[in-house]
């Protein structure tokens, strides 16, 4: 038998692996991202006599990419996290779908006659739309996946294709209704990451600053919510409320950020699974990290597209896709997930 | 020391009711374990006492009830350790014994620094000090058994409840395991309920035992009272001889029937 040691708050805590430099080391990748960001462009580089052209058309848009791929990345890690799914990601939920669908409504009934109000409609209508999107995603997702396996991740996923299937067909026949608005709702879903203005970043980084942060303040909920719902609870927490919080945080923002930079895929798996197997699975180092490297991924992905012109930008989702895809497939292979 | 009394418990699950009316009273320190054939109700008194499992009648810990404690009050009171823990590979050992640390921190809060020095003492304490580093996926079996109740241990709560703590054990590291908990129960007064399918073991660590047939109580005492050959056959439809060892143990062996 042995003897009982009363705690010492004296002793020497060795803390788990140091992992402290990750997070100025990322900030560093960050500001070097957003060096090349100002300094690359269609025009070829640009002298520092030609201040005037950074701050109002290059900064805006690496402004605007940073905000977009930090809240693309923390949503998907916190989908991940709240769905207990590796595969979760704002496009795979069918969010973005859904914010579509929102978005349009509101071109249906007419920006000129939203004009007038005081808080612009078109954020909210796509937080709307994508909220309903996951819940209905969800929903379906938990009805007929078994609990805690591989086939639930497929089955939420598989809901998800389903939902923007549907939001997507709702949003075409809407269109089809309503033809003298296909120009504009179209020019939506493209982004407008390369005519970013300040008034964008003015438009979308409340929503953004806000969901993040409360997504950040939600790590450690995060980290238990991995042992499952069961043990979750019986450690305290109040699981579904947490889900629900993390969420419709996430859904805020990603709404917010589609609304600005229209679709752009596979941020919000590639970010967050490239971090944790770079600096580990728990959810405390990772959220901050994805917000950081999110930004700079983004902003790093959106250089090719001025620089391959043909006439006219690659789009920013297209080079999203083609790094995203195969590393999804990647997260495909990896055992951890047949377990 | 608590002491935790169950009155008129049941559990439905829709329209099935799974537990009948079962009252009990488990004395501080004390170690009940519940025994029967699959489907008996078992590991649903467990959850409901956990508060995974919606249920009638009430439970009360040292009289007071635990349906009025909110989830976080009421972790640290009662320690549950499932049937099959989920044991996130790439979590540290280190990390998954301080989420036993979760009642004690607020919502928005961090775990502080004397939540860390508790699980090392833990760690000290079940000798996985060394373990503190290593990922989940990378231990074996009984090691991740040993750092399960390492968490619950963490948790402080006088109630530890055990589902089928050693079915996933080889012998050693079952007597291995249930003789750890029956050391913390010593030492700190544990009261422990729990689940278990070796009617052997279960005599010989547990202070009394309760037989359930289809969510029904059939008889509760020492293991010599429920641990009789026609009480097994009837219940369980299996023909055993039981062997009562000069020191009290009682030794349920299978029969061959051909």
């Amino acid at each position: 038998m042995t003897d009982e040691r009363p705690v010492d708050l004296d002793a020497h805590v060795a803390m788990p692996r140091q992992h402290s430099w990750w997070l100025p080391a990322s900030i560093l990748v960050l500001i070097g991202a957003m060096v090349l960001g100002a300094y690359i462009g269609p025009a070829g580089r640009i002298s520092s006599a030609n201040w005037g052209l950074i701050w109002t058309v290059r900064m805006p848009r690496v402004a605007l990419a940073a905000l977009v791929g930090a809240m693309l990345s923390i949503s998907g890690a916190s989908y991940q996290g709240a769905f207990r799914n590796p595969l979760a990601d704002p496009y795979l939920l069918g969010v973005a779908s859904g914010a579509g669908l929102g978005a349009t409504i509101v071109f249906v009934i007419g920006r000129a006659n939203t004009s007038g109000w005081i808080i612009d409609p078109l954020p909210l209508a796509a937080f709307a739309g994508g909220l309903i999107a996951v819940m209905f995603t969800y929903m379906v997702g938990a009805a007929f996946g078994a609990s805690s396996s591989a086939r639930s991740s497929i089955t939420l996923v598989l809901a998800g294709v389903a939902v923007t299937s549907l939001a997507t067909a709702v949003q075409t026949f809407v269109l089809y209704q309503n033809n003298d608005v296909i120009r504009e709702v179209y020019s939506w879903i493209l982004g407008r990451l390369n005519t970013a203005t300040w008034s964008d970043v003015r438009l979308v980084a409340p929503y953004i600053v806000i969901s993040s942060f409360v997504l950040l303040l939600h790590r450690r909920q995060l980290d238990l919510l991995r042992v499952g719902d069961d043990e979750a609870t019986s450690l305290g927490m109040q699981v579904g409320r947490v889900r629900l919080i993390v969420v419709v945080a996430a859904t805020l923002g990603t709404a917010a950020a589609v609304s600005v930079s229209g679709l752009i895929g596979f941020v919000g798996i590639v970010v967050p699974h490239a971090v944790r197997m770079l600096a580990g699975a728990s959810y405390r180092r990772l959220l901050p990290l994805t917000v950081v490297l999110g930004a700079a991924f983004l902003i790093l992905t959106d250089i090719p597209g001025r620089v391959l012109t043909n006439g006219a930008e690659t789009p920013i989702g297209v080079v999203t896709a083609f790094f995203g895809a195969p590393f999804f497939i990647i997260v495909l292979m990896n055992k951890r997930l047949a377990r | 020391m608590s002491s935790i009394a169950l009155a008129h418990l049941s559990v439905r699950y829709g329209k099935r009711a799974v537990v009948h009316d079962f009252s009990h009273t488990v004395k501080p320190g004390d170690w009940l374990c519940l025994i029967g054939p699959n489907g008996a109700g078992k590991s649903s008194i467990l959850r409901a006492v956990a508060g995974l499992a919606a249920h009638t009648g009430e439970i009360n810990v040292d009289g007071a009830p635990l349906r009025l404690r909110s989830p976080r009050r009421r972790a640290e009171l009662v320690a549950y350790v499932p049937q099959s823990p989920v044991l996130p590979e790439e979590m540290s050992a280190f990390e998954y014994v301080l989420l036993g640390r979760s009642p004690y921190v607020s919502y928005f809060g961090a775990e502080s620094p004397h939540d860390r020095a508790m699980v090392r003492n833990v760690l000290r304490r079940l000798d996985m000090e060394t373990f503190a580093e290593r990922e989940l996926g990378s231990l074996s079996g009984g090691e991740q058994q040993r750092l399960v109740i390492a968490r619950a241990l963490a948790q402080e709560a006088p109630i530890l409840l055990l589902d089928e703590p050693t079915s996933a054990l080889d012998i050693g590291h079952q007597q291995q395991a249930l003789e750890l908990v029956d050391r913390l129960r010593r030492e700190h007064g544990l009261t422990v309920i729990s689940a278990m399918h070796d009617l052997t073991l279960a005599g010989l660590y547990a202070d009394r035992l309760a037989l359930f047939h289809e969510g029904h109580l059939v008889v509760s005492g020492n293991a010599a009272q429920v641990l009789r050959a026609e009480t097994l056959a009837e219940f369980y439809g299996v023909s055993v001889t039981v062997h009562h060892e000069p020191d009290g143990t009682v030794v349920v062996v299978p029969r061959r029937v051909g």
